[in-house]
């Protein structure tokens, strides 16, 4: 299957000091960094944590959107793929619940869409998301993003 | 005959008109309480009748005189007024309509209104009415003076006292009959009865007197004629420039003249009497002027030299022993004279106390403006309808003072007819601004203002000074050689134009340089918002008809005002001051009631406080009843840039009128629709994006499932054999879920635009309802759920698209399976017959669907449950109302079972519809058998064809 350029990273948006923080928090705490996955398809999610942990992370993952924040702060994760479409509460709901969180302000989170709206994207770009991409992806695509937005996966 | 019998029928004569006016009055009071109208007093023989106030003793005594003296010219005077009624019919409709629309009291209160409600002109009018009718009524006290002198042989005899006496009589019966009542119509129906019998009166004299002259004296019309013949005298002989100046003067005058207009527009009951008036009002001047031409002739050959040929009719049967022919004529002149008297003193004191004293006193006690809310009515303040009563008492006292004094002071020096005619040309000047209150809408206030006063002052400079005679008024110097020596402005020879005869070259330059005056003027000033509005309801009357009160919106303000009720009151307070408490409070009431308010306190809405003011200005007049209205609601009311817009906007209306109406509502209308139809397509844009980014949505996550993991399993050489035939499986059911979708997708579409073709079966129900479940058990296999059935319900043989049927019913059995919340769980079906009607309930145990989203379960995509576990896309039961649709029959969800319950009801034998037998069998017939190889359900319960 030929790769989708739509998903590239060239619609990261993240700032510069945001990136650092994130790579760079990790190693102080002397803990493996955390990717948190909240899908509420239990393939798409199933299919995510496989190839994320074949490149060396440690994946979390979570099914709804109502208590979704609670987990992201409770688990301090080092990103988080974050699906729009949430049962209990939508993504970009909570994307902005944690950019006014202090603790949460700086985390890069990856969004996912299957809708794939263009206003989506420029209301994902004005929340502060790291990146956006549409369902379905390349997986070296969502690997890239990761190691983009966080470093290389622990040795 | 001595005098003493001449007072006691005087007197008896006066008491019998008191006992008819009151009598009249009494009766309308009654009936007018019963809610009737005096059938009586509301003819149009009546309404003729008092119109004869024109003829007053200068008519009836003076006429002959002036016979005696010009011949012919007299006719004039009767010709005018002719000509007005039978040619100039429809001014004089307007005339009446816009004063009864108006509620106008007299003529300075319909100039005013006109005008902007202005009390200038109404004060110019006022003082100009006064001015030119005091002579007159001290002509009508001389006249009576005489006769009584006449008749009683004896010059000597102190006419002063008599016609004080006189004055003070009818002073006291017009303050009796006049000042009565405050109506709101300033109507006298005592008044307009006594009017109206002495109208006969004095008819019925000057033809008794005529018919003696001609028949008694005379040897018939022939001797008659002959001996005009022979009197003819060279002064006799007619000036036609003369003869059209009186004609044209005597016509302005029957509209003009304050008492007139009073018995005219004010006292009219009816406008439809004027169609009477037009012809039987030509026929009394007529008679009246029958025989003044022989009586002239015949008093000239019989009297004495140097007998005072005004007297004829009195003095010829007295001369010829005719004692009870003479009596009735000193009755019939009495009677022209009294009568002309009364209504005229009632005009005056009208205008009088609505334009001077009730302005004044207003202005005087600004702080007791009546009805101001709070302001307590103390002792000194007083009731305002009392002081507009007392106020016209004094001014009638006043006026028939004025009128005495004039005729005492003047002395007996001028000739009656002369009086008369300087009478007439005063009150002429008020024709500029009259006309151009009915006809042209660009007549100004400011424009009228400088007409009257041009007119007035050159009428009083040329005509009222000088008829007092050289060095009375003006001395001689300035009469022949004008003042300061100025030739032209010498007042009988203006601008140079010499020679001609005194009143024609008055009439000439005072109505010229009125007219000049007040069409210059009101060309170039601007009328106010208040002129346009009303010159609008004035030069348009006739095409406001049927509009309604609401149509003159004199007042505007807006909407929603907390003050309202507090601003009621105060309008009430002041209403019950001006039209008495009862009148007030049931118009108030009246008003409420159609405003669907109890009590009496209306909205003071436009409509409402128009009404208010015409009727107050039926008392008042316009300009006091604006401006004390103004005073309690003044400076809530929007500002004149509003007010002028609504002025355009009304006086647009009114000019296109229908016609603009019509259009613009049909414009309004096409706009409406597009609107409308904007409003659908957008509504159906949005829900086509919304579809179509919920399929997307619905695609694309099994995809994303089917592309990682083919690219897991394509990358990753690693892989245990058991991960691998999990990865596969994955594939291949997110496959499948990819298909259903799209079965579903097309198959709704296919239902939705009703190009289904129904495979009509026959089938039992408790056969559909077995194969249903059995294809259902297949949802979450491993739950207990039992069914509850009335089997011998299900008895009923159907005749319908059974396939499509079972659909359904698959749906809603899957949907319980997988969505009832209780445990044990259990569902129970319950069916129905009724009418070839069959309904089957499916009620669960579980929680149900929230009442919120009961309105949405039937939508495209709207699945309620948190995960993908339910496995269908959310069309299942869209798709189920399509196919009910298309069954002849609906599904609807029954709220407050306890659980989930859906009723499917439809037709047991649904007659096939005419395309459908064409198709051999339905292209998407779900047979039911919804099992996938995966063994996956087909949740949605639509069959995949794969």
């Amino acid at each position: 299957m030929p790769d989708d350029s739509d998903n590239s990273i060239r619609t990261a948006t993240a700032p510069a000091d945001a990136l650092a923080g994130a790579g760079t928090v990790p190693e102080a705490v002397a803990r493996p960094p955390v990717v948190l996955v909240i899908e509420d398809e239990p393939t798409i999610t199933e299919a995510i944590r496989f190839i994320l942990q074949r490149d060396g992370w440690v994946v979390r993952t979570h099914d709804r959107g109502h208590d979704a924040l609670e987990c992201i702060r409770d688990g301090q994760p080092a990103l988080v793929i974050l699906d729009v479409m949430l049962p209990g509460r939508s993504g970009f709901d909570i994307l902005q619940a944690m950019r006014a969180q202090p603790g949460l302000a700086q985390t890069p989170v990856i969004m996912l869409t299957a809708k794939g709206h263009q206003q989506d994207r420029a209301r994902a770009e004005r929340d502060g998301a790291s990146l956006f991409m549409t369902k379905p992806f390349a997986n070296a695509e969502l690997v890239a993003a990761v190691r983009h937005l966080i470093g290389q996966p622990p040795a | 005959m001595t005098l003493n019998i001449l007072f006691a029928a005087a007197l008896g004569y006066v008491a019998f008109l008191f006992a008819i006016a009151s009598l009249a009055e009494r009766h309308a009071h009654r009936l007018r309480a019963d809610g009737r109208r005096p059938r009586l007093l509301h003819s149009p023989l009546v309404y003729t009748l008092s119109l004869s106030v024109y003829c007053t003793a200068w008519t009836f005594y003076g006429a002959v005189g002036y016979a005696a003296r010009s011949g012919l010219e007299f006719m004039a005077i009767y010709l005018g007024p002719t000509l007005v009624f039978v040619g100039w019919w429809w001014l004089l409709r307007k005339l009446v309509r816009v004063g009864k629309a108006q509620h106008v009291t007299s003529i300075a209160d319909m100039i005013a209104s006109r005008y902007g409600k202005s009390n200038a002109v109404g004060v110019v009018v006022t003082v100009l009415a006064v001015v030119a009718s005091t002579p007159y009524i001290a002509l009508q006290l001389q006249s009576i003076a005489l006769s009584f002198g006449a008749f009683a042989g004896d010059p000597g005899l102190a006419p002063r006292q008599v016609a004080l006496w006189v004055a003070a009589g009818l002073a006291l019966f017009t303050i009796l009959f006049g000042t009565r009542n405050l109506d709101a119509n300033e109507q006298h129906p005592g008044v307009v009865i006594a009017i109206a019998v002495e109208a006969v009166v004095k008819l019925v004299a000057l033809l008794a007197v005529g018919v003696f002259v001609v028949w008694g004296l005379a040897d018939g019309p022939g001797d008659v004629l002959t001996r005009i013949e022979a009197a003819a005298r060279p002064e006799w002989q007619l000036q036609p420039a003369r003869w059209m100046g009186l004609t044209f003067l005597a016509a302005v005058a029957i509209v003009t003249l304050p008492r007139m207009f009073q018995v005219l527009v004010v006292e009219n009951a009816d406008e439809r009497h004027l169609a009477t008036a037009s012809w039987a009002f030509p026929l009394y001047l007529f008679l009246m002027s029958l025989f003044v031409l022989p009586i002239a002739v015949l008093g000239l050959e019989i009297m004495p030299e140097g007998a005072n040929p005004d007297l004829f009719v009195l003095t010829l049967p007295l001369a010829t022993g005719q004692d009870g022919l003479a009596m009735l004529a000193f009755l019939g002149g009495f009677s022209a004279a009294t009568s002309m008297v009364i209504i005229a003193a009632i005009a005056l004191a009208t205008m009088v106390s609505n334009h001077i004293v009730v302005p004044l006193w207003l202005r005087l006690h600004p702080d007791a403006a009546p009805g101001t809310p709070g302001a307590v009515p103390g002792p000194g303040a007083g009731s305002m309808r009392a002081l507009v009563l007392n106020a016209r008492r004094l001014s009638i006292a006043v006026i028939l003072g004025l009128g005495y004094l004039y005729y005492a002071t003047s002395g007996d020096g001028a000739a009656l007819a002369a009086i008369g005619l300087i009478a007439f040309v005063g009150m002429a000047q008020v024709l500029p601004a009259l006309v151009g209150a009915l006809h042209w809408r660009g007549a100004s206030r400011l424009g009228a203002l400088a007409g009257l006063v041009t007119g007035a002052a050159v009428w009083l400079y040329a005509l009222f000074l000088p008829s007092f005679g050289q060095d009375v008024m003006l001395s001689a110097a300035l009469l022949a050689d004008g003042p300061a020596g100025i030739a032209w402005l010498r007042p009988q020879a203006l601008f140079g134009v010499d020679g001609l005869d005194p009143l024609l070259h008055a009439l000439f330059w005072s109505l010229a340089l009125n007219a000049l005056a007040f069409i210059m003027v009101s060309l170039v000033t601007f009328p106010k918002p208040l002129e346009r509005l009303q010159s609008a309801l004035f030069v348009n009357v006739f095409d406001t008809e049927g509009r309604g009160d609401g149509a003159a919106p004199g007042w505007v303000r807006p909407r929603s005002d907390p003050g309202a009720t507090d601003e009621t009151e105060g309008l009430l307070a002041m209403a019950q001051r001006v039209l008495g408490d009862h009148t007030a409070q049931v118009f108030f009431r009246d008003e409420a009631r159609a405003q669907g308010k109890e009590g009496f306190l209306p909205d003071p809405t436009p409509a409402f406080l128009d009404r208010l003011e015409r009727q107050i200005a039926g008392s008042v007049g316009t300009a006091a009843a604006h401006a004390m209205l103004a005073q309690i609601t003044g400076g809530r009311f929007v500002s004149v840039e509003d007010l002028m817009a609504v002025a355009s906007e009304t006086a647009q209306i009114m000019e296109h009128s229908a016609q603009l109406e019509a259009q613009s509502e049909a414009l309004s209308r096409t706009a409406r629709q597009l609107r409308e139809a904007n409003e659908r397509l957008q509504k159906l844009s949005v829900q086509k994006d919304s579809f179509l980014s919920q399929i997307s949505h619905e695609l694309r996550t099994p995809m994303t499932s089917i592309r990682a993991f083919s690219e897991i399993m394509m990358d990753d050489q690693g892989l245990s054999a058991e991960e691998q035939v999990r990865y596969a499986q994955i594939i291949h059911d997110e496959s499948i879920r990819l298909t259903r979708l799209l079965d579903d997708l097309l198959d709704l579409s296919v239902l939705e635009h009703g190009q289904v073709n129904l495979d009509i079966q026959t089938a039992s129900l408790s056969a559909l309802i077995d194969g249903a479940i059995t294809a259902s058990n297949s949802v979450q296999p491993e739950r207990a759920f039992s069914i509850r059935r009335q089997p011998e319900r299900e008895a009923i043989t159907l005749q319908t698209d059974t396939g499509r049927l079972k659909q359904v019913f698959i749906n809603i059995l899957s949907n319980a399976r997988k969505y009832c919340d209780a445990d044990p769980a259990f569902l129970t079906i319950t069916v129905r017959q009724r009418a070839g009607r069959v309904s089957v309930d499916f009620i669960d145990n579980g929680s149900g669907i929230g009442k919120e989203s009961q309105a949405l379960i039937f939508e495209k995509f709207s699945r309620l449950t948190d995960t993908q576990q339910a496995g269908g896309a959310g069309l299942g039961l869209a798709i189920c109302r399509e196919i009910m649709l298309n069954l002849g029959g609906e599904i609807t969800y029954l709220p407050g079972q306890g659980g989930a319950a859906f009723r499917v009801s439809f037709p047991a034998r649904l007659t096939p519809a005419p395309q459908g037998s064409a198709a051999a069998g339905a292209p998407l017939g779900g047979t039911g058998d919804a099992n996938t190889p995966s063994g996956e359900p087909a949740t949605t319960a639509v069959a995949a064809k794969d």
